[in-house]
């Protein structure tokens, strides 16, 4: 059950403007690794790149699920979800107009993660009794970290092997965004996933986090081999910690 | 139960047809009846891409012309039964669809509503300068004196578009309550995030113009037929565009039978206002009724009648 993501000298960009300046990243099979970042360092446009949305200009993203190694570059986005990649977006983005139910359907549209959509939605809704009892409201019309529910349940449904998750915190309420990230690493354990989440609250996403990369302006600065490295590192204490 | 009220509501719908073919003597009836069921086609045909779907446009009933002209030059070059002129033109309208769906669907909100208003101008200054359909000058097509099994000429064109407009509704039904409507309805929400979630928006969009495509060409192949003169004016006609444009948005955009009740609805009121006032004030009422709707109802009639539901049901608990 080795489902690992290795991006090797990634330079990515928006027309001439560069983002991503030879980034190197490994995710490990069930590892939770975290993206440390403030806003506009890149952190979203890597995700971005490993899920088919950006083109990178150069380097190597591969996925490796149980020995067999694939090249993600150039293949389209609704390729990598069959391939087992998820995504839980910034800012959440639910189809507002649609049911809870109806965008967690959403969420297993792919052939594959349709064959198990009973099993899958009975899980989340186990995982978030909350989401059943609003089955039928219109996700555009509940609260904050309701929505965030959907948004990460929404991803299960196409049953996953590895997990991006996007900024969990933004404009979210702390004892929420606790919770969000309580979530990720419950669910992490229950499905054996590999996870990999961009986050700028340092302090939370420390909470869960086995290893970690800090990324400023597009590069990669730092590397933590765990959780102690990163909080001892000067560069957190400079950015996070105001020290 | 849904599905068999459904389709006993379109045998009804048939049967009713018939019989006031049948029955009624008044010729005016089937005229009305066909300028009706023609905008109801237009109607869905727009809805699938702009209500569904979520990509607003102008340039829809461009296709309808395209579909008149089809017909006027395959009339041309050969004297084809009106049925098979429907059918190319259903064809062709559905592949000229899919190219411009190619061409234009990268651009996304205003852009790619401008977009197909001047791919509608282009198709109007080709069509005006094309002399085999008569270029501006336009075309006539002589009708038969006589048609067999039905009394007259406009009796059969009226029975033909509810025969077609009963398929259209049909399948856009069907576009909406599979899978594939929950895709489109995942593309009118968030693009992007449809995107994410593996959603095959790109397919989606092409199916969704093309189906567009064809269902505008349907409904415009019978049209010189019916008119017995066309020229590019009345082809492109704004009174025609602006209603494929106001008859969903005053039903509703995001069900399938919105647009049929908006078509009903204005239609009916178009014909009656034609025979009572005046044909002239016909775009002015499409424009005051429009204007009432965006600002008061702007999820059209569907959408108030949804508000009342669950005001009710809340005011209940």
């Amino acid at each position: 059950m080795a489902n690992s993501l290795s991006i090797s000298n990634v330079e990515a960009g928006y027309g001439s403007v560069r983002v991503l300046h030879d980034v190197t990243i490994n995710v490990g099979g069930g590892e939770i690794v975290v993206l440390l970042g403030s806003n506009g360092n890149g952190k979203s446009t890597l995700i971005k790149c490993i899920t088919g949305l950006v083109e990178p200009d150069s380097g190597e993203i591969v996925f490796e699920s149980d020995g067999e190694k694939i090249n993600l570059i150039g293949r389209s986005p609704e390729d990598i979800v069959d391939l087992g990649i998820a995504m839980v977006p910034e800012g959440r983005r639910l189809f507002p107009a649609l049911t809870v139910e109806e965008n967690l359907t959403l969420g297993a549209y792919r052939p594959a993660a349709r064959a198990k959509l009973d099993e899958n939605l009975e899980f989340v809704y186990g995982a978030f009794p909350r989401l059943l009892e609003r089955r039928d409201q219109l996700a555009g019309s509940m609260s904050g970290g309701e929505q965030q529910m959907v948004a990460i349940a929404r991803s299960m449904m196409s049953d996953p092997k590895i997990l991006l998750v996007d900024e969990p915190s933004v404009g979210l309420a702390p004892i929420l965004v606790s919770q969000t990230i309580a979530k990720i690493k419950e669910l992490q354990e229950q499905r054996n996933l590999t996870v990999l989440m961009a986050e700028q609250n340092f302090n939370q996403a420390i909470k869960i986090a086995d290893r970690g990369y800090i990324i400023v302006h597009g590069q990669i600065e730092f590397e933590g081999a765990d959780a102690a490295a990163l909080e001892n590192n000067d560069m957190i204490k400079q950015y996070y910690l105001g020290a | 139960m849904k599905v068999s009220g459904f389709w006993i509501g379109i045998v009804l719908m048939l049967a009713a047809g018939f019989v006031l073919a049948g029955v009624a003597d008044n010729q005016f009836l089937f005229f009305a009846g066909y300028v009706i069921l023609q905008g109801l086609i237009m109607a869905v045909a727009w809805n699938v891409l702009g209500g569904f779907t979520g990509y607003v446009n102008f340039g829809s009933a461009g296709f309808f012309a395209i579909g008149a002209y089809t017909a006027i030059a395959l009339h041309q070059f050969a004297e084809l039964p009106l049925l098979v002129l429907i059918v190319i033109a259903g064809i062709v309208c559905g592949l000229i669809g899919l190219g411009t769906g190619y061409l234009t669907l990268r651009l996304r909100g205003v852009y790619f509503a401008i977009a197909t208003l001047a791919m509608a101008i282009v198709f109007e200054s080709l069509i005006t300068n094309w002399d085999y359909v008569g270029g501006s000058a336009g075309a006539y097509v002589i009708t038969p004196a006589e048609v067999p099994f039905f009394d007259s000429f406009i009796e059969m064109m009226f029975i033909l578009m509810l025969v077609l407009s009963l398929i259209c509704v049909a399948v856009s039904r069907y576009l909406s309550m599979s899978r594939m409507g929950r895709g489109l309805a995942s593309i009118r929400d968030d693009e992007t995030a449809a995107e994410c979630m593996g959603v095959p928006t790109l397919r989606l969009k092409l199916i969704s113009t093309t189906v567009m495509g064809v269902m505008m060409g349907v409904a415009g192949a019978p049209f010189p037929f019916f008119v017995t003169y066309i020229n590019p004016l009345s082809a492109f006609d704004l009174l025609i565009a602006v209603n494929a444009i106001a008859m969903p948005m005053i039903g509703g955009t995001a069900v399938w039978f919105g647009p049929v009740i908006g078509a009903l609805l204005l239609g009916t009121i178009q014909q009656i206002v034609t025979v009572t006032i005046s044909s002239e004030l016909n775009i002015l009422i499409v424009g005051a009724v429009l204007i009432a709707f965006v600002a008061l109802a702007p999820r059209g009639i569907v959408g108030l009648f949804q508000d009342f539901a669950r005001k009710r049901r809340e005011g209940g608990k």
